[in-house]
């Protein structure tokens, strides 16, 4: 809102109605030595200039080689999650998908602050990212943002809450959930329970998931997007590469279902309190 | 033109003979490539499909450039990562190709805007344009649609040039559209358009270099140019084009009408050229390439740690696991891998100094 107006319509501009042309003229500009912020309308739309993410953003610069051009000043922006009647074409995480991609940068921040903090840090990278906006949390989290200019660091997740019993790892919306889980859990059961939010979803920090792992020796993934190759088989199975002598539990998690997002069914497809609470007694009695 | 012909028929050759895996030739269509090129500025920056040799050949790609990129040996740019014939150049203003068609077309709208933007902020500079070649069959991708309606929606300085040789491999143009052509839907874009005898070189260089100045007029536009051609060639090393168009319509075209025939007919016409210069140019020219090819061929491979190099401007944790992970596995299994021909063996996966 009002950055037209501040900054005027060559920096700031409409184009027509194309994700495949927005993405590949974003990338084109990007190649120019520009630092341009794409956006995908919907993440649920971004599949147009699929072809273009993948294929050149993602790969010009290593096929540029010697030549040192690439695509690193371009950012794409997309809304993205459930929004409580968004459907099968208003609701869609794709962040999946895109971490299949070595060339691209995966970030979901959970909040006001995170959202500014990674945004810049995005825009100021030299590699393309890919920024999904949970937009549920548009007008729904509100919080104290310092009007500078700050960066978060990317590929580094982030302990909320520090426990000794079960890694609870999530990412955007759900971590408001996984909080909620996490106090009823820790009240019945009696444990603690360390909750961290990844922030980049790929190249993810492996490290820092690992050895939280390694210290409660039962985890858990959540996220709203299907579970068939989301991003918790990617960290289950690092999980048990890296913690397979500590883990006393199944890696656990708690997604979506294999299906689309049916409008009347959203609230039992989206991981809710009650089926991250199960899951962390499922590990907890293992 | 006569380098392009000359390199192409001896990599044709020595794909054949197994010395390296792909080729593509540009026969037909070498008046298309340095007459357009030679009417750019050398600072324009130009995105290519793949059958443009002529273009980095006009810009000053040399010999060596060429056969390093084909020969993917230490001195490639592309770092041994890309197949023959996908060159690049920086220092040219010439963007690496890359294999999907018409993904570089909304590039060159995009990279246009950029130049148009710089421009604007540094109005002491020369203002530049952006070139982009494309196929007729490249054409019928959404991006070509995508990349000409936003460039002309943004006032972007960029000449479109598509070279319509008739063929999309094995596809003849009767099935790729019913339409006039490329140049009947630039109007409808709203973009000036122009259809030239792509065979005559003078008509290729005096098309682009008005595209070129209309490109740049009322704060930037695009423009469409159509060079009409025939490929005489075979799509690929990978193709047999007999085996879906007569050898005599082939041969006609290479009798009756070819760029190089004919600009030469125009210079000994002026008294320009004659058939002792035409042979001395032409041996001239072979033995340099065969001695590019000669160096190019036996230089080692790049280091291997360019396999993982470049995916992200750093290379990450998880990849630095992957390298030595490799590492080990090579190491273990010597007997299995011959890393001898690449730049440093199996160290050449270790982070460079």
């Amino acid at each position: 809102m009002g950055l037209a107006n501040d900054f005027g319509s060559e920096r700031v501009f409409n184009t027509p109605l194309s994700e495949q042309g927005i993405v590949g003229f974003a990338i084109g500009a990007a190649l120019e030595g520009m630092k341009p912020i794409a956006e995908i309308q919907f993440a649920d739309y971004v599949y147009p200039a699929f072809d273009q993410l993948v294929n050149e953003a993602a790969k010009v610069r290593y096929r540029a080689g010697a030549t040192d051009m690439h695509a690193g000043g371009l950012v794409v922006r997309m809304p993205m999650g459930g929004v409580g009647h968004g459907a099968l074409y208003h609701s869609q995480s794709p962040e999946s998908l895109f971490t299949h991609i070595p060339g691209l940068r995966v970030v979901v921040p959970r909040s006001p602050i995170q959202a500014k903090g990674l945004l810049l840090a995005s825009i100021a990278c030299n590699d393309p990212v890919v920024f999904l906006e949970p937009k549920i949390l548009y007008r729904a989290a509100v919080e104290q943002v310092p009007t500078e200019a700050y960066t978060l660091p990317l590929s580094k997740a982030e302990v909320l809450k520090e426990g000794n019993d079960v890694t609870l790892i999530s990412y955007g919306t759900p971590l408001y959930n996984c909080s909620t889980a996490i106090a009823a859990a820790e009240r019945d059961f009696g444990i603690s329970v360390e909750l961290i939010d990844l922030r980049t979803i790929y190249p993810w920090d492996r490290p820092t998931i690992l050895s939280s792992v390694n210290k409660t020796g039962r985890a858990i993934v959540v996220h709203e997007s299907m579970i068939n190759s989301g991003v918790g088989a990617e960290v289950a199975a690092t999980i048990q590469e890296g913690a397979f002598l500590r883990l006393e539990a199944p890696v656990q998690r708690v997604a979506g279902w294999s299906t689309h997002m049916g409008l009347m069914y959203e609230k039992f497809n989206i991981p809710d309190v009650v089926r991250i609470y199960d899951a962390i007694r499922k590990v907890v009695n293992y | 033109m006569l380098t392009v012909s000359i390199m192409d028929l001896i990599m044709f050759d020595a794909q054949r003979q197994g010395r390296l895996s792909f080729y593509m030739v540009s026969a037909g269509e070498e008046g298309i490539a340095v007459g357009s090129a030679a009417a750019l500025h050398p600072s324009d920056v130009i995105f290519a499909q793949y059958r443009e040799t002529g273009v980095f050949a006009q810009r000053g790609f040399t010999l060596d450039d060429f056969m390093n990129q084909l020969f993917a040996n230490r001195h490639d740019p592309g770092l041994g990562r890309n197949m023959p014939v996908h060159y690049g150049s920086s220092r040219l203003h010439i963007h690496t190709i890359s294999s999907p068609l018409a993904t570089q077309i909304p590039h060159a709208a995009g990279a246009a805007y950029a130049l148009k933007m710089q421009a604007l902020q540094n109005p002491n500079e020369d203002p530049r344009v952006v070139a982009c070649y494309f196929g007729e069959g490249a054409a019928s991708e959404g991006d070509f649609h995508a990349a000409l309606n936003i460039a002309a929606t943004r006032s972007c300085p960029v000449v479109f040039i598509c070279r319509n040789n008739g063929y999309a491999i094995s596809t003849p143009t009767l099935e790729q559209y019913r339409g006039d052509g490329i140049a009947s839907r630039g109007l409808g874009y709203g973009i000036d358009t122009i259809r030239v005898d792509g065979n005559d070189i003078l008509a290729v260089y005096e098309a682009t270099r008005e595209a070129r100045a209309r490109a740049l007029e009322h704060g930037g536009r695009p423009v469409l140019i159509e060079a009409m051609s025939y490929r005489v060639s075979h799509h690929s090393t990978s193709d047999d084009s007999f085996a879906y168009r007569a050898r005599v319509e082939v041969e006609d075209w290479k009798r009756r009408d070819n760029p190089i025939t004919r600009l030469r007919k125009w210079m000994e016409g002026k008294g320009l050229w004659d058939e002792e210069r035409e042979k001395a140019e032409r041996s001239r020219i072979r033995k340099e390439i065969l001695a590019a090819f000669a160096r190019a061929e036996k230089e080692k491979r790049p280091a291997l740690r360019n396999l993982w190099e470049g995916v992200y401007e750093e290379v990450t944790e998880e990849a630095e696991a992957q390298i030595g992970e490799m590492k080990r596995v090579l190491k273990e299994y010597e007997s299995e891998y011959d890393v001898s021909d690449f730049e440093g063996g199996v160290d050449g996966l270790d982070r460079k100094k």
